[in-house]
């Protein structure tokens, strides 16, 4: 017996504006978030695909500023495969009190075959597997919290050939553009002028667009001062870079360069290459995005696809399209009531044709009986006639039988008067 | 110290030292960022006897007139009444509920009171665990109403917890975070006021319950986190009218014999309190909400739904096994259903036939039991007949015996009467 109702269970969005005349202190959610986030740590995994000898490890030097691959702990390059492994190294790095833990994953042995065919397909496996595992882990019971080893952002070098995208390139990100952010490279951006950088440039993005490619996009923010850096990335994609791990000194400054008989090419030198637009879009202000994009993006198709097929047992697209707003175990709920209110008809139908074919039956047996009946009593008509007639004709016969012995007794009486009387007549 | 993605890490990781400036110390900001342009979100859930003061101690804590007028006390059972509010303080947007339980403490009854309460977290709980497990979700944009704060209000008697409180509160603590507060607290004396607090301690303590801990493992608040945990629970005032103090206006509530300040700690706990649920543990609160609270009611949840997280040979489960032996398991029930409803309507039409089989059996016996009656009655018949014709064909030679003998003897008598009259002549 509940003497009281629940309003309101969802909650109302009853919205307003409210102003505070004085401080009340929320402001100050963004430095608890700040404080937490500094106490977690942060982590981070980066994949960087490409041919043999496009300078890939140096980049990756170049860009977190450590001999990430040194003697002890050789690049993709220097691993010859035969086949395309997909190898993870983790490091950790400090900086201002913030603590990241970054993931290398190499693909020593990409491309470099003579038959290529499928050799993105470990790629997509280790990407997969990934978001396999975060999938599981989601979705246990007992959850902890969860580290995240998904790959956040994919780094694809494209050979500076100068003249457009090799087919290998195409089809690599046409396999994965949906699965991972990838950021195409121009790789070792030195061999090419800037006029021949600027084609190149422009030719890729027209095959990228032509075969509608999908890479990562830059956000729009309602800053104003943001929006124009992004617009300057934007225009410069795919950005052209070179690494170097060797520290050159040019005019008494010591920076990151090649050196060449004609000159230096500065690595972080905006007139030289990208690099540094790469740096800064990279970690220093979209790290936080590639992530979130990874998570809301492309982890969820991930996720959406497998539930699906589970749910639906592979049943086609178009049929289950409108039921996927629901968990799957709703969905077996839904099914299980549709299946009920079909048994329920099946029942009906069934209950349906039974009665039916009793009440045949029951007819039938009913009709027989009465045509027996029928027959017998016209066979008991036919024998009570017979009975009639017997007794008419046994009559007839009594009634003559009698008549004749009354004749024949008149006869003898007749008879014997006679004798009687012929006995006195002879006396006299 | 080391993080908490440093201690995951674990073996696998090596540290490397950089030579210059990376710029991922960029990274707190970035994640601030994204959240001040998403906006925060806080659900506040006052509970607590009608005329404790609830209402007036949130209008004085986020500093602005909230609707609602005063409930009165003939409620028929304890209600939920919720209202979001969207506020703004610089650049940080608040989307902040707060939800009331009304006519808490009113009835005669009060066994169920907590029932609506409790259903009530129950239910914003179950929303989100629904969401997260839709096939195609959409949770970075969900409107998070789960309860991050249970506010609840002793009333100020200065003895002890009402038994309702204790048992309110017992059933509460494993499902949201509670903050005990004593209401109007400027009815109680100072000396009063500490005995009472050592009185309340010491009843939670004594019954289990767990209220809510100011978080001591981060060291920037550790200290002031782990002091203010030693004036729990807070005595507070509220109120929304000012009053000239000085030359300053402060909010205040007006006696012949003084005036209470509320922000004046001397007077009251308002501001400790306001320091520790909005100025440094708010996003602690949410964050225990959902590692703790939330998890713990998913687990009890997909538990009882029959998920396990391994199997009888403690192999882990993966997400997708689980879901398929689910369904093979519902198929299959579906089948065995399905199959016997047919072996019933099978079992029925055996049943009728036999019944039916039986009744033409004694139909056919009956009518040849008639049949025979009828060949007796026949035969009788034609015995009859038979024994009347004998008589008849008896009969007839009688007459024709008796004719012939008849004629005979006229012939004879003919005779001799000629013969008579011829010897008369």
């Amino acid at each position: 017996m509940s003497t009281h109702e629940i309003t309101y269970l969802k909650m109302k969005t009853r919205q307003q504006q409210k102003s505070l005349e004085g401080y009340v202190g929320f402001a100050s959610l963004p430095n608890q978030v700040y404080r937490k986030s500094v106490k977690r740590g942060f982590e981070f995994t980066l994949m960087v695909v490409g041919e043999s000898g496009l300078g890939k490890s140096t980049l990756i030097n170049s860009l977190v500023l450590t001999d990430l691959y040194c003697g002890e702990y050789p690049g993709p390059s220097h691993r010859i495969k035969k086949t395309v492994q997909v190898e993870q190294s983790k490091v950790l790095m400090k900086e201002g009190g913030v603590q990241l833990l970054l993931t290398i994953v190499d693909t020593p042995g990409f491309g470099d075959a003579v038959d290529n065919s499928n050799c993105w397909q470990p790629v997509i496996d280790h990407i997969d597997s990934k978001f396999e595992d975060y999938l599981n882990a989601e979705s246990r019971v007992n959850r902890r919290q969860m580290p995240d080893s998904r790959v956040h952002c994919c780094l694809y070098f494209i050979a500076p050939s100068g003249h457009g995208l090799k087919p290998l390139d195409i089809e690599f990100m046409k396999r994965l553009h949906e699965k991972v952010n990838i950021i195409p490279l121009i790789a070792k951006a030195d061999t090419l002028t800037p006029e021949e950088c600027q084609q190149f440039k422009k030719q890729i993005m027209r095959e990228i667009l032509e075969h509608k490619i999908k890479i990562y996009e830059f956000p729009e923010t309602d800053d104003e001062e943001e929006n124009k850096i992004v617009k300057t990335i934007k225009d410069r994609l795919p950005l052209a870079v070179v690494g170097s791990n060797t520290i050159i000194e040019v005019n008494s400054k010591r920076v990151r360069g090649r050196q060449y008989p004609w000159g230096v090419a500065e690595v972080e030198n905006g007139e030289h290459c990208d690099f540094t637009l790469l740096r800064n879009m990279l970690i220093r202000t979209h790290m936080q995005d590639l992530k979130d994009v990874t998570n809301n993006v492309h982890y969820e198709n991930y996720r959406s696809r497998k539930l699906a097929a589970v749910t639906c047992n592979g049943i086609d697209n178009n049929k289950t399209k409108g039921q996927l707003t629901k968990s799957p175990l709703a969905q077996m709920e839904e099914e299980r009531r549709e299946h009920v209110s079909k048994m329920k008809k099946m029942e009906m139908e069934m209950e349906q044709v039974f009665e039916m074919k009793v009440k045949e039956k029951i007819q039938k047996l009913k009709d027989s009986e009465a045509e027996l009946q029928r027959r017998h009593e016209q066979m008991k008509k036919n024998l009570e006639a017979q009975h009639k007639e017997l007794e008419e004709r046994r009559r007839q016969f009594e009634e003559e039988r009698v008549n004749w012995e009354t004749q024949q007794r008149i006869l003898e009486q007749q008879k014997m008067t006679l004798e009687k009387n012929k006995k006195k007549g002879k006396i006299f | 110290a080391a993080t908490e993605i440093a201690r995951q890490a674990g073996e696998g990781a090596r540290a490397v030292p950089l030579s210059g400036h990376v710029g991922f110390d960029s990274m707190p900001d970035q994640l601030v960022n994204k959240s001040v342009n998403h906006g925060f979100c806080f659900n506040i859930l006052c509970v607590g006897e009608t005329g404790l003061g609830k209402s007036t101690l949130m209008d004085t804590l986020f500093n602005t007139k909230f609707e609602g007028e005063p409930t009165q006390h003939n409620q028929p059972g304890v209600q939920l009444k919720s209202n979001t509010y969207e506020l703004q303080e610089s650049n940080v947007r608040l989307k902040l509920t707060m939800v009331n339980t009304v006519g808490f403490g009113d009835q005669i009854n009060k066994e169920d009171s907590y029932k609506s309460i409790v259903e009530f977290i129950d239910a914003q709980f179950e929303a989100y665990l629904q969401e997260e497990l839709k096939i195609k979700r959409t949770l970075h944009s969900y409107h998070d109403t789960r309860i991050h704060a249970c506010l609840y209000f002793i009333a100020p008697t200065g003895h002890s917890l009402k038994s309702l409180d204790l048992v309110t509160m017992k059933k509460l603590d494993s499902k949201v975070n509670i903050i005990p507060i004593i209401a109007k607290s400027d009815a109680i004396s100072k000396s009063e006021l500490a005995k009472f607090k050592i009185k309340i301690t010491s009843e939670l303590v004594s019954n289990g319950v767990q209220i809510y801990q100011f978080p001591t493992d981060d060291e920037t608040v550790a200290e002031i986190n782990s002091t203010m945990n030693g004036h729990l629970p807070f005595a507070v005032v509220g109120s929304t009218e000012e009053v000239k103090i000085g030359n300053k206006m402060v909010r205040a509530r007006q006696y012949p014999w003084g005036t209470v300040q509320v922000e004046n700690e001397n007077h009251c706990d308002f501001v400790k309190l306001r320091e520790m649920l909005i100025r440094v543990n708010m996003e602690d609160l949410r964050e225990q909400t959902h590692t703790r609270h939330y998890e713990l009611y998913r687990r009890c949840k997909l538990e009882e739904m029959g998920f396990k997280d391994t199997d009888p040979d403690s192999k882990p489960f993966s997400l997708q096994e689980t879901y398929e032996a689910k369904r093979n398991e519902f198929m299959g029930e579906l089948q065995k259903k399905e199959e016997e409803m047919r072996q019933m309507f099978v079992q029925r039409v055996k049943e009728k036939e036999a019944e039916l089989k039986e009744a033409e059996k004694e139909l056919h016996e009956k009518f040849d039991r008639l049949k025979k009656l009828h060949q007796d009655e026949k035969k009788k018949l034609e015995d009859k007949k038979k024994s009347l014709d004998d008589e008849l064909n008896g009969f007839k030679q009688k007459k024709t015996a008796a004719e012939l003998l008849q004629s005979q003897a006229q012939q004879a008598g003919a005779s001799t009467t000629l013969k008579r009259d011829k010897e008369r002549k």
